[in-house]
């Protein structure tokens, strides 16, 4: 009996002692070398693809699935230190100020009568408010909506100013102090690591509102700018350089990224420039309403005041078919009409070249005036400079993104940090897609996997992917041997039913 | 020690998988002790479950055999590519037995056997990385069965009877790698039934070729488990429409209980083996092979008509099983053996539910006699299992789940025998 009790005894112990344990356990780390690099204490530095936003607004569950936090988990593999993000309140997304709600709630996909999915806004009443501000530091800095000049703006997290446009809410909820910068409010915190993608809004916030805002090169103050005008790229340039060489005081090493096209974005790619269907007697009525424009068009190119380029390019015709939206074009020659010296409308259809944003999908085919059935948006009346990027304000963002793509990998070069070409990743996303275990993800809107809902964030799985690419440029870097996750395991659009 | 005892043989039976796929191999202390060897040893009621046809031999009366096993198992499993890992964290399995045997006459023993020779409770971390194809899964199947065991002649017998299934099953696992509600919850869902039973059969033959050396033979017939009352419940699903949406071609189940169908095969079982007794010392050799070929693939039909198809393609799979008994004195038995176990998954098909490769079992153990009639028997099993890469490349997406996996196992046990 006691030979009993004591080989009992002597097994618990045994028992305990002798879990399954694996050769050579990555749980008990070494496994992984950091190389060169130190990521006990990485921090994150950027705009809204830093902070992990998705759906078009910031919640809980997209900030997990954020690309620092999906780097995060793989640093700590190696090194890696605990990783704090701002956590917003709920999965609801969208902010309030003081009880006011000021930034909408997130999108998810649901159906519609017919079954078809689209995104809807999410319903409820968003709990996060930016009054409440959180005990920092934090490891992700990254701000929604913040331009490259943002980033050392003092007062930029002032909720005084958010109203008038000064400060931003999304800072205002975890900025050490009114004056704080979010440069130095990173800095502060002596990162042994850093990432940095800042830049795409210094020409994304221009694109999306089509082109309505100002090319501000050559002007050097960014205070002067407007919300949607393009960053002087001199003036990238100079607060780049600030911020790279704020971040590496302290750093053993960082990863930057670069500005991807906006053409590479669902956002400026789902919406057809022929989204137009009509049958023949239909098209024949909508031209009848465009021959004295027409004939206007031919009479100034006789005259040599307009050239036959011209001319063709803004003669209206629509055929049976799919057919080219009619867009207002303010870089079209103006004229006027001799019997009463108005100015004849700057219009013409769409070509391939144009893009038109996401959000002109809600109006195209409206009816302009509710009371009149020839008032087609895109038909009968042209679709707003504001919902279409023409090939001049393509080229105007073309350059200046190249300019801050020069600066942002020559920087990388000077300063021995690892680079991640985000631009060629959307690119390949855009044209061909990535294969991952399951499947193949492209830019294609709500069911392509690697964008949100939003068209411009990507999905978890979007930002898996490109964790992944930051993780292969900071091996190469840092001679680090950290592993790559599987995309696969991150999720899509978020569906509601 | 009565209370240990009252306590292992009511706790409901649930077993650890090991000795391959979902099989327990842990049917009495005695043969555990000795490799799990038995099916032409003579000695206790243990042979209601190695062989019925050896009761008849029986020198007493009256026998009996009861016991249990507290099985503590682990498995540890990473992925050196993504720097993923995980541990179960699997509670203790408590198979048990009760067994006995009465010799109406010379020729004819009746005999009563409750045994719980399948089941399995794997619990992996909530949401894991394997998690769409377990978090967990509990399975367990007692054993009911009549014998009569009959002797020809003084060298030949047999042995058998009917047996009754009854089983229970609880698994749980996630929709996939990624759908979760809009709150972040991962979806999945539980499947649940008990109750589930059926009839199979078991016949055993015993040829005593001399005084010293016993030869023999026992089949265990498949049954087929199918459960068809159980509970669905599906959660954390976006979709609260009380049924399936279509988004993208993928149906999206809505969240609710509803029924199921599925078939969980026990498969059929043969044994051979050979007993030499000689002065104190006892050898026993076995040779069991497992008919594994019929779990083709766990089916599971639910009631909305969609169906989760999860290919197993097992094989027949063998184990070789060796014992030696030592009396080292008029109260004490002692005993030590060892087995080879040949996992019925083939490779590419290595499911993180029963995550079994060959193994090693050694096992040691002693009989004391209290008196006469009464002796505490208690056995100690370890499972040696070799770490492996292995995957399982039919999840439904098209991707494979694998990595290394290493899993142990420790077995005491405890139980009583009786003779009159």
């Amino acid at each position: 009996m006691k030979n009993y009790i004591k080989y009992m005894a002597l097994s618990a112990v045994l028992l305990t002692a002798c879990e399954a344990e694996l050769d050579n356990p990555i749980e008990d780390g070494g496994f992984y070398s950091s190389g060169s690099a130190d990521f006990s204490n990485y921090v994150a530095v950027g705009n809204s693809l830093t902070s992990g936003y998705a759906d078009g607004a910031l919640y809980i569950s997209g900030q997990q699935n954020s690309f620092p936090n999906i780097l995060a988990g793989q640093f700590a593999l190696a090194g890696g230190g605990l990783f704090s993000q701002p956590l917003v309140d709920d999965n609801t997304g969208g902010l309030l100020a003081n009880g006011t709600q000021i930034q909408p709630n997130r999108f998810v996909l649901t159906l519609d009568a017919d079954g078809n999915p689209g995104p809807t806004p999410l319903q409820g009443t968003p709990t996060t408010d930016i009054a409440n501000v959180l005990e920092g530091p934090f490891n992700n800095m990254g701000v929604p909506g913040a331009k490259s000049f943002h980033l050392v703006a003092p007062g930029y997290g002032n909720i005084a100013g958010v109203a008038a446009g000064a400060a931003n809410p999304y800072f205002v909820r975890f900025a050490s102090s009114t004056d704080a910068t979010i440069i130095g409010d990173a800095a502060a915190q002596s990162p042994s690591f850093f990432s940095l993608w800042i830049g795409n809004n210094d020409i994304l916030s221009y694109a999306t509102s089509g082109g309505t805002g100002v090319d501000q090169t050559g002007n050097l103050d960014p205070t002067t700018y407007g919300a949607n005008d393009i960053t002087d790229p001199n003036v990238f340039a100079s607060v780049y350089n600030q911020e790279v060489q704020a971040l590496t005081a302290s750093a053993s090493g960082g990863v930057v990224f670069n500005i991807p096209d906006v053409t590479s974005i669902p956002f400026f790619t789902t919406v057809p420039y022929n989204a137009i269907p009509l049958d023949e007697a239909t098209a024949a009525g909508v031209n009848q309403a465009y021959v004295q424009y027409n004939g206007a068009l031919a009479q100034y190119a006789a005259l040599g005041v307009i050239t036959t380029e011209e001319r063709d390019a803004r003669t209206i015709n629509f055929t049976a078919g799919q057919n080219a939206i009619v867009i207002e074009d303010e870089n079209l020659t103006t004229l006027l009409n001799p019997t009463n010296g108005q100015e004849i409308p700057k219009i013409r259809q769409a070509t391939p070249d144009d893009l038109f944003v996401l959000t002109s999908s809600s109006i195209i085919g409206t009816l302009a005036d509710p009371s009149n059935p020839n008032s087609v948006i895109g038909v009968g009346v042209p679709v707003g400079d504001q919902y279409v990027l023409i090939p001049e304000e393509q080229a105007m963002i073309a350059t200046a993104q190249a300019s801050y793509n020069a600066t942002i990998q020559g920087l990388a070069q000077a300063n021995g940090l690892a680079f991640v070409d985000a631009r060629a990743i959307l690119n390949q996303l855009a044209e061909s897609g990535i294969a991952f275990d399951a499947g193949t993800l492209t830019s294609t809107f709500a069911t392509g996997g690697a964008f949100s809902l939003d068209g411009v964030h990507p999905t978890p799985r979007g930002y898996a992917y490109l964790a992944n690419q930051a993780i292969a440029a900071i091996n190469e870097t840092y001679g680090s041997t950290l592993p790559m996750v599987n995309v696969g395991d991150y999720g899509t659009v978020n569906i509601s039913n | 020690m009565k209370r240990v005892l009252a306590t292992s043989l009511f706790l409901l039976a649930s077993a650890i998988t090991f000795a391959g796929g979902y099989r327990v191999g842990l049917q009495g202390q005695r043969a555990l002790a000795m490799g799990h060897t038995g099916v032409a040893y003579v000695n206790s009621a243990e042979l209601a479950f190695f062989n019925p046809a050896g009761l008849v031999y029986l020198e007493n009366k009256i026998n009996a055999s009861a016991g249990g096993f507290g099985v503590f198992s682990s498995v540890a499993w990473q992925n050196e590519s993504t720097g993923q890992f995980a541990n179960t964290d699997s509670p203790m399995g408590t198979p048990f037995y009760l067994y006995g045997s009465y010799a109406l006459n010379e020729q004819l023993s009746l005999g009563l056997a409750v045994y719980t020779p399948y089941g399995s409770t794997v619990e992996w971390p909530t949401d894991w990385a394997g998690s769409h194809l377990v978090n967990n899964i509990e399975l367990a199947a007692v054993f009911i069965q009549p014998l009569i065991s009959f002797k020809i002649s003084d060298k030949f017998s047999v042995g058998g009877g009917p047996i009754f299934v009854t089983g229970n099953v609880n698994f749980n696992r996630n929709a996939n790698r990624f759908l979760t509600d809009q709150e972040g919850n991962r979806s999945n869902v539980t499947i649940d039934d008990s109750g589930v039973t059926n009839w199979g059969w078991s016949v055993g033959g015993m040829f005593r070729a001399t005084e010293n050396l016993t030869f023999g033979a026992n089949y265990r017939s498949e049954i087929i488990l199918e459960s068809e009352d159980g509970a669905a419940t599906f959660a954390n699903f976006p979709n609260d429409s009380g049924q399936p949406v279509v988004v993208g071609g993928t149906a999206i189940p809505s969240n609710g209980t509803q029924g199921f169908n599925a078939s969980l095969p026990l498969p059929a079982e043969l044994t051979v083996g050979a007993s030499y007794s000689k002065d104190k010392w006892v050898v026993n050799v076995d040779y069991t092979r497992t008919y594994w070929d019929v779990y083709e693939d766990l089916d599971i039909v639910f009631a909305d008509g969609s169906e989760s198809i999860n290919p197993r393609n097992y094989k027949n799979s063998s184990i070789y099983k060796f014992g030696v008994g030592y009396a080292a004195s008029e109260k004490f038995m002692l005993r030590a053996g060892y087995y080879f176990d040949e996992s019925p998954v083939q490779s590419g098909y290595f499911a993180p539910e029963t995550p079994r490769n060959d193994s090693n079992g050694f096992s040691a153990g002693l009989s004391y006699a209290i008196s006469s009639s009464f002796a505490i028997d208690a056995s100690f099993l370890y499972v040696r299992f070799k770490e492996i890469n292995e995957s399982y490349d039919y999840v439904d997406d098209g991707s494979s789940f694998g990595g290394t996996y290493k899993s142990s196992a420790f077995v005491p046990g405890i139980g009583l025998t009786y003779k009159l």
